[in-house]
C-alpha cells in the first residue's frame, strides 16, 4: 500500500503545505500591508517582520517544483506548459515581490517607496490568488488529450470554481499573515492586523463551505474517496482548527492557522488520490501517481536525499526562526 | 515566428540575465567568509566594518539572483515540456536536491546574517557566513550536475521514449561534471575577487582610500590572482574533457574543419563559417591544439568534416565565445599580476593608471568572460538539447504557441531591463556611500573627501 509513488504523493503534499504555511504568511503580510500600515515606520515593521525569512520560505516552492519534476515529470510538463501564461504572470509577481522587499529601503523618497509598496502588494496578492486558481483547476480537472498534453485554454483556467478556490487561498494567506503579525508586531498596528485577520478568517471559512458544496456538482470525482470513514479525520480536524482560531492569540493562533492549512492540504490530497491531475470530463486521460511517475530507482534515490536532508533543514530552520520570534525592532541593518 | 527559436531566445535571455548574479554571489560569499574568519579570530573592528560593507553589496546582488532564478526552475516545464518528459527521471532530481541541500542553507543563514547581526555571537556570525558560502557552492554543484548530464549523459538507458536512470552516481559524476564544476567555481571566485578589487580601486581613485578599502584591495587582488590561475588550470582540464567526450563541440571551439595530426591553435582569425573553411588569413601556432587537448603535439584532433553537417554546432558562435573568453582570461591574469606586484612594492595606491585599469577590468571583464564561457558551453552543445540523444527542436513544449512565448519574452525583457538598471543604480549608490565609520588613510589627498550624498537610510 505504502509504495514509493504513494510516498512521493505524500511528500509533495508536505512540501506544498510547508510552502502554504511559510510563504503563506509572507504573502498575507504583503497583501494587507497597504491597508494596515499608516506610515513609513509601520510599513518597515511589516517588511522586517518577514525580512529574515521570506527567501527561505520561498525555497519550499522551488523544492516542491523540483520534486514534482523529479518524481512526476509528466505532471510537471503537462501542468507547467498548460498553465503557461498564468505561470508567467505568477513568476513576474514573485520577481517583483522579491526585489521590492530589498529595494524599497535603499532610497529615501516617497515616490520610490510608494512604487515598491505597490509592487510588493501586487507581488503578494497575485501569487496568493493564482496558487488557488491553479489548485482549483487541478482539483476540478483540466482537459487532457490522449497523448497527455493540456488541451484547454488560458481563459478556460479562469472558471468560476477555480476562482472561488483562488479567493479561498487569498483569504487563507491573509489570515496566516495576521497570525504571524499577531506576535511580530505591537500596539495599534497589531490590533489592525488582527482585525483584518478576523475578517479574512470569516471569508476563508465561508469560501471553504462554498467551494466544498460547489465541488459536489463541479467535480464529483473528488468525493469518491470520502466513502471511507477514515478520510473524514482531515475535514473534522479542519473544522475544529478553523472554529478554534478566533479564541487563541499570538504564536498559538499561528500554530492553529498552520494546522488548518495542513488539514486543508490533507483534504485536497485525499480527494485527488491517486490522481495527480484528473482529466476534465471523464477521467480516462488523468495523470495519476501510477502513470506519471519516475522510475522506482529515481524515487528511491530522491527519498534517500529527502530523508537525509529534510530533517537537517527543519532543524536549522527552526533554530533560525527561534531567533526571530520577538516583535520587530528596527535597527541599522533593517530594510 | 518559429516557436523553437522563440523558446531558445527566451531561455538564453533569462539564463544569461540570471547568470550575471550567482557568480558574484559565490565569489563574494567566499571572501566574506574569509573576512568573517579574520573577525572571529582577531575581533578587530576593521573586519566588522569590512564585512558589513561587503554584505550590503552582496545582498543587492543576491536578491536579483534569487528573483531571476525562480524563473529558471519553472521554465523547463513551461517551455521545454517534451524535454522535461524525456529527461524527468534524471534531470529533476538534481533540481530538487539543490533545493533541499543548498537553497535552504543559503537563504536561511543569509537571513540570520543580514537581520540577526545584533543578536548573535561572532562565532555564529562566522558560522552563518560559512553556511551561506557553502549553500551557494553546493547549489552550483547540483545545477552543474544537471547541465553536465545534458552535455555528457551517463547512468541511463532509453526506454519507451524517455531516459531512465540506471546508476545515480554515474549520472551525477558524468564525464563532464567535475571538470565543469571546478572551472565554474574558480570563475565565480574570479568574479567576486575582481569586483572587490574594482570597488576598492575606485576609492583610491576618488581619494577615499580607507582601512576598509586598503584591506579589500589586498584581499581582492590576492584572491583574483589565485583564482585566475585556478581558472586556467581547471579550464585546461575541462577543454581536454570536451576534446574527448564532445569532439564536434571541440572542433567548433577551435575552428577546425579537417581532422589533423598536430592540429594548430588558432589565435586570431575571421569568424569561421557554417559553410566550411574559408580562405582567410589566420594567426596560429602549429600543433598546439593537439598538445593542449591530448598532451601530444602529433595527436589527431577530429575536425568538423568528420560529422554530418546537421550535427555541427553554430561554429562562429562557439568559436568566438570560446576564444574571446580565453583572451579575457589572459587580460585578467595580466591585471592581477600587475596589481599584486605594485601592491607588494607599495605603489599601487598611487598608480592611477593601474587603479583605473583594475577598476574597469574588475567591473566588466570577469562577468563578460564567464558569460562567454557559458555561451561556448551551450552553443557548442547544439543542435542537441541532450548531447547525442535529443535535438533541441524536439524538446520544446508542443502546446505553447509562438504568440504566448513572444508575450513572455516581452514581459521578461521589460522587467529584466528594469531590474538590471536598478541593480546597477543601487550598487553604485552603495559604493558611493561606502563603508560605515572608515578612517581615511589616503595620504595623497588633494581634496577633502566628498561629503556623503545622502545619509544612510534603513
Amino acid at each position: 500500500m505504502l509504495d514509493l509513488q504513494v510516498i512521493w504523493f505524500l511528500l509533495i503534499g508536505v512540501l506544498l503545505a510547508g510552502y502554504a504555511i511559510l510563504d503563506g504568511f509572507d504573502l498575507g503580510v504583503g497583501i494587507q500591508h497597504l491597508f494596515i500600515a499608516r506610515n513609513d515606520r509601520e510599513r518597515r515593521v511589516l517588511l522586517n517582520s518577514i525580512g529574515p525569512v521570506w527567501d527561505g520560505n520561498e525555497v519550499w516552492l522551488l523544492t516542491a517544483g523540483g520534486a514534482i519534476f523529479a518524481a512526476f515529470p509528466k505532471v510537471y510538463a503537462t501542468v507547467f506548459s498548460g498553465f503557461y501564461l498564468a505561470l508567467m504572470l505568477l513568476l513576474v509577481a514573485l520577481v517583483l515581490r522579491a526585489v521590492s522587499l530589498e529595494f524599497r529601503s535603499k532610497v529615501e523618497s516617497t515616490t520610490w517607496r510608494g512604487a515598491w509598496d505597490a509592487a510588493f502588494a501586487f507581488g503578494s496578492f497575485l501569487p496568493a490568488l493564482l496558487f488557488g486558481v491553479a489548485v482549483g483547476n487541478v482539483l476540478r480537472g483540466v482537459p487532457i488529450s490522449n497523448d497527455g498534453e493540456f488541451a484547454g485554454s488560458f481563459i478556460g483556467l479562469l472558471n468560476p470554481f477555480s476562482l472561488v478556490v483562488g479567493l479561498l487561498s487569498t483569504a487563507m494567506f491573509v489570515t496566516q499573515g495576521s497570525s504571524w503579525l499577531s506576535f511580530k508586531t505591537e500596539g495599534e498596528l497589531r490590533a489592525r492586523s488582527v482585525s483584518v485577520g478576523r475578517k479574512a478568517w470569516l471569508a476563508f471559512l465561508a469560501l471553504w463551505i462554498v467551494a466544498t458544496i460547489y465541488s459536489r456538482f463541479e467535480a464529483p470525482h473528488l468525493w469518491t474517496n470520502y466513502a471511507n470513514a477514515l478520510t473524514w479525520i482531515a475535514p473534522v480536524a479542519f473544522v475544529i482548527f478553523a472554529l478554534a482560531y478566533p479564541f487563541v492569540k499570538g504564536v498559538k493562533s499561528f500554530a492553529i492557522s498552520s494546522l488548518a492549512i495542513i488539514a486543508l492540504v490533507g483534504i485536497m490530497g485525499q480527494a485527488l488520490f491517486p490522481n495527480m491531475v484528473p482529466s476534465f470530463g471523464g477521467l480516462a486521460n488523468s495523470l495519476t501517481i501510477r502513470n506519471a511517475s519516475s522510475t522506482p530507482l529515481t524515487l528511491k534515490v530522491m527519498l534517500t536525499i529527502a530523508l537525509a536532508g529534510v530533517p537537517v533543514v527543519l532543524a536549522y530552520t527552526i533554530w533560525i526562526y527561534r531567533k526571530f520570534m520577538d516583535p520587530v525592532v528596527l535597527d541599522e541593518h533593517s530594510y | 515566428m518559429d516557436v523553437v527559436w522563440l523558446a531558445r531566445v527566451q531561455f538564453a535571455m533569462t539564463i544569461m540575465f540570471h547568470f550575471l548574479f550567482p557568480p558574484i554571489t559565490m565569489g563574494l560569499a567566499l571572501l566574506i567568509t574569509a573576512i568573517e574568519t579574520a573577525r572571529w579570530r582577531t575581533g578587530k573592528d576593521l573586519y566588522r566594518r569590512m564585512s558589513d560593507f561587503w554584505l550590503k553589496i552582496f545582498a543587492v546582488n543576491f536578491v536579483v539572483g534569487v528573483a531571476s532564478g525562480i524563473v529558471m526552475e519553472f521554465q523547463f516545464g513551461t517551455n521545454w515540456a517534451s524535454y522535461s518528459r524525456f529527461v524527468g527521471d534524471i534531470f529533476g532530481a538534481p533540481l530538487a536536491a539543490e533545493g533541499v541541500i543548498a537553497f535552504f542553507l543559503e537563504s536561511g543563514f543569509l537571513g540570520l546574517l543580514l537581520f540577526g547581526r545584533n543578536k548573535i555571537s561572532s562565532f555564529v556570525r562566522w558560522l552563518a557566513a560559512t553556511m551561506v558560502w557553502l549553500g551557494s557552492t553546493l547549489s552550483a554543484f547540483w545545477i552543474i550536475v544537471a547541465n553536465s548530464w545534458m552535455q555528457t549523459p551517463a547512468g541511463y538507458r532509453v526506454v519507451g521514449g524517455r531516459a531512465e536512470l540506471t546508476d545515480f552516481w554515474a549520472a551525477v559524476f558524468n564525464p563532464s561534471t567535475l571538470p565543469r564544476y571546478t572551472h565554474t567555481i574558480a570563475s565565480a571566485w574570479v568574479c567576486g575577487a575582481f569586483l572587490m578589487t574594482a570597488v576598492a580601486a575606485w576609492y583610491f581613485l576618488k581619494h577615499r582610500g580607507s582601512d576598509v578599502a586598503r584591506a579589500s584591495l589586498k584581499l581582492g587582488l590576492i584572491a583574483a590572482l589565485v583564482s585566475t590561475i585556478l581558472v586556467f588550470a581547471t579550464g585546461d582540464r575541462h577543454a581536454k574533457q570536451v576534446a574527448r567526450t564532445q569532439p564536434a563541440k571541440f572542433a567548433a571551439m577551435e575552428g577546425l574543419y579537417s581532422t589533423a595530426h598536430g592540429a594548430p591553435l588558432i589565435l586570431f582569425s575571421l569568424p569561421p563559417s557554417q559553410q566550411g573553411r574559408r580562405d582567410a588569413p589566420e594567426l596560429m601556432i602549429t600543433n598546439l591544439t593537439s598538445f593542449l587537448a591530448f598532451g601530444n603535439f602529433q595527436a589527431p584532433v577530429k575536425g568538423l568534416e568528420e560529422f554530418p553537417e546537421d550535427q555541427w554546432p553554430p561554429v562562429a558562435a562557439t568559436f568566438l565565445s570560446f576564444h574571446n573568453m580565453v583572451i579575457l582570461g589572459n587580460l585578467m591574469l595580466l591585471a592581477a599580476i600587475a596589481g599584486l606586484v605594485q601592491l607588494l612594492r607599495k605603489r599601487l595606491e598611487k598608480s592611477r593608471f593601474l587603479l583605473r585599469a583594475l577598476f574597469w577590468i574588475g567591473l566588466v571583464v570577469p562577468t563578460l568572460a564567464i558569460q562567454l564561457g557559458w555561451m561556448a558551453a551551450e552553443a557548442g552543445r547544439q543542435p542537441w538539447i541532450v548531447y547525442g540523444l535529443m535535438r533541441t527542436k524536439d524538446g520544446v513544449s508542443k502546446i505553447v504557441i509562438a504568440p504566448e512565448v513572444l508575450t513572455s519574452i516581452v514581459i521578461f525583457g521589460v522587467i529584466y531591463a528594469l531590474l538590471g538598471a536598478l541593480w546597477i543604480y543601487l550598487l553604485r549608490k552603495e559604493i558611493i556611500h561606502g563603508p560605515e565609520g572608515v578612517a581615511i588613510v589616503d595620504d595623497s589627498v588633494e581634496e577633502t573627501p566628498r561629503p556623503l550624498e545622502t545619509a544612510p537610510v534603513y
